[in-house]
């Protein structure tokens, strides 16, 4: 099992959600989060008073996927999210060790 | 009689074409009485909760509800002196002294009852209507010492403040005082009220300083739809500021705020172009500080010029109060925290030296009278800058004095806390 941690824009979390289903993925934890990369920031004027704001608002999705849906997940996240332009994002792979479902007790990838 | 004529905020009273109305002035009339009831709840609700709004948006959030309270309280205290004396300070005949303050004949108004009357309304709703005026303008000067004052000295401060300056001047030029007498035109308050505000605010940022972290740490407002919420109430009622002067309900009311509103629109679409030009895009903030500075610059002139003046006047606002505003706190580094003296300070000063020209006939204004252009704007020129001189120094000896006393600021620590928690023990939002 794998958990992966996808940043990405915004406006593209519906499309995320919407390619994650068709390939059979049903749970996903969104949060509203703030980044720094290659985009840089943006700047603000308030009467004339220029604000550098550096950390731009994100995505962050955090899915548990089995060992066999890895890299479709991938793939369907990077076809989704993808826009050309720098400040896509990123997508982050680790090992989960154990997933536990709180009302019935299943662990591992019956709990998924 | 006299005494009535002075009182009358407006000149125009002494006009030709008011005579007649000033011969049954004796009466009441209820039409009259039933606008300056309006106007005065619309000039309440420009200090609350209107400017409370405004400014509370333009703060971070640990400040919100700092400034929102000092509004709030001032509203409070200046109602009760108002009662206690100032009205009277102001309004009664000083006797002797007549040219530089009242009397305290009317201290309480042990006298004043349902039938007392000013000119042709209640004196419960002159007395009404004024004191709105009375309490709007150390309100606004809380722009200039935002999100860094303590609670006490701000509370002693405004109630010294509209003791010394407040009184005196508005006697001076509405009470009958010598600035009256020289013919100064001041229709609705840009000496009273934005002048004496807007040099008072310059003069406490300037003895408080600068808050922490300005001018390199970003400090935009926490909320721009309350913000633009505020602007919409303080256009709205501005109607009551300026039409409402007219102490009646009549052609020259409505004309006051026909330009009311012109300058409003000329100096918010003003303000909207030059950011266009020079920042590539037209701000909300801009667009509704460009707003307050025409209504503010027109206000001295309200009574006395036509739509072609307003008009001139709101796009003469909206040019000179934003670069006002970039040279005081950009290249002077002065934090004026929300911009209340290049605002309400510079249009003030413009508006009531405008308001010598663009009264003239021959400018498409009311008249002049008997009086050359250029001998108005002359009286105009000198009542600012008494007025300015006046406000200037009294803030400062206030504020010295009560460094000395009980100081001005909170601490360091404190600022960055925030003042809401600090003082208030509340906080505005909370994250549940």
């Amino acid at each position: 099992m794998k958990l992966i941690t996808a940043i990405i824009k915004p406006f593209k979390q519906d499309d995320v959600r919407e390619a994650l289903s068709e390939i059979g993925i049903a749970g996903v934890t969104a949060t509203e989060v703030k980044g720094f990369g290659r985009q840089k920031g943006h700047t603000e004027l308030y009467r004339g008073a220029e604000y550098v704001v550096d950390f731009l608002p994100k995505v962050k999705l955090e899915i548990a996927v089995p060992a066999a849906l890895v890299d479709q997940a991938i793939e369907a996240i990077v076809q989704s999210a993808n826009t050309g332009k720098i400040g896509d994002g990123k997508i982050f792979v680790t090992a989960l060790e154990q997933v536990i479902r709180i009302r019935t007790g299943e662990t591992g990838e019956e709990a998924i | 009689m006299k005494n009535f004529l002075q009182n009358k905020k407006s000149v125009l009273f002494l006009s030709l074409a008011l005579l007649p109305s000033i011969a049954t002035a004796a009466e009441l009339n209820q039409a009259n009485t039933a606008w300056i009831l309006t106007s005065t709840a619309l000039v309440l609700f420009m200090t609350l909760p209107g400017l409370s709004l405004f400014y509370a948006g333009l703060v971070r959030s640990k400040n919100a509800l700092s400034v929102l309270m000092q509004c709030f309280a001032i509203t409070c205290l200046i109602s009760i002196m108002w009662l206690a004396g100032m009205y009277s300070l102001i309004f009664t005949d000083g006797g002797a002294i007549q040219s530089f303050l009242g009397g305290l004949s009317k201290a309480f108004v042990p006298d004043m009852g349902t039938a007392s009357l000013t000119g042709d309304i209640p004196e419960t709703v002159f007395f009404m209507f004024q004191m709105t005026f009375a309490i709007i303008t150390p309100a606004l000067i809380v722009g200039g010492f935002a999100e860094r004052m303590k609670f006490s000295s701000m509370l002693t401060f405004s109630g010294l403040w509209a003791l010394l300056v407040y009184v005196p001047v508005c006697h001076w030029v509405w009470g009958g005082g010598w600035l009256a007498e020289l013919g100064v035109k001041d229709f609705a308050g840009g000496i009273v009220i934005h002048v004496t505000a807007g040099i008072s605010a310059l003069v406490t940022a300037l003895v408080l300083g600068n808050r922490k972290g300005f001018p390199t740490t970003a400090m935009p407002p926490h909320n721009m739809p309350m913000v633009v919420t505020g602007a919409g109430m303080l256009w709205v009622g501005w109607f009551g500021f300026n039409a409402g002067s007219a102490l009646a309900a009549d052609g020259s009311a409505g004309m006051a705020m026909l330009v009311t509103h012109i300058s409003a629109s000329a100096g918010a679409l003003t303000w909207m172009v030059i950011e266009w030009l020079r920042f590539g895009k037209p701000s909300v903030l801009g667009i509704v500080t460009g707003m307050v500075a025409g209504l503010g610059t027109i206000t001295p002139a309200s009574g006395f010029v036509g739509p072609a003046g307003a008009l001139v006047i709101g796009v003469t606002s909206g040019i000179v109060c934003f670069y006002a505003v970039q040279i005081v706190k950009r290249r002077f580094k002065i934090d004026d925290s929300l911009d209340v003296f290049p605002v309400h300070g510079v249009g003030g000063v413009v508006g009531s030296i405008l308001t010598g020209v663009f009264a003239a006939e021959s400018m498409g204004g009311l008249g002049l009278g008997e009086v050359t252009m250029l001998y108005q704007v002359g009286v105009q020129a000198l009542a600012v800058a008494v007025v300015a001189i006046w406000s200037a120094l009294f803030s400062y000896l206030i504020l010295k004095v009560l460094d000395k006393v009980m100081g001005l600021r909170v601490s360091e620590d404190e600022e960055v806390q925030g003042l809401d928690i600090i003082l208030h023990e509340e906080t505005g939002y909370h994250n549940l």
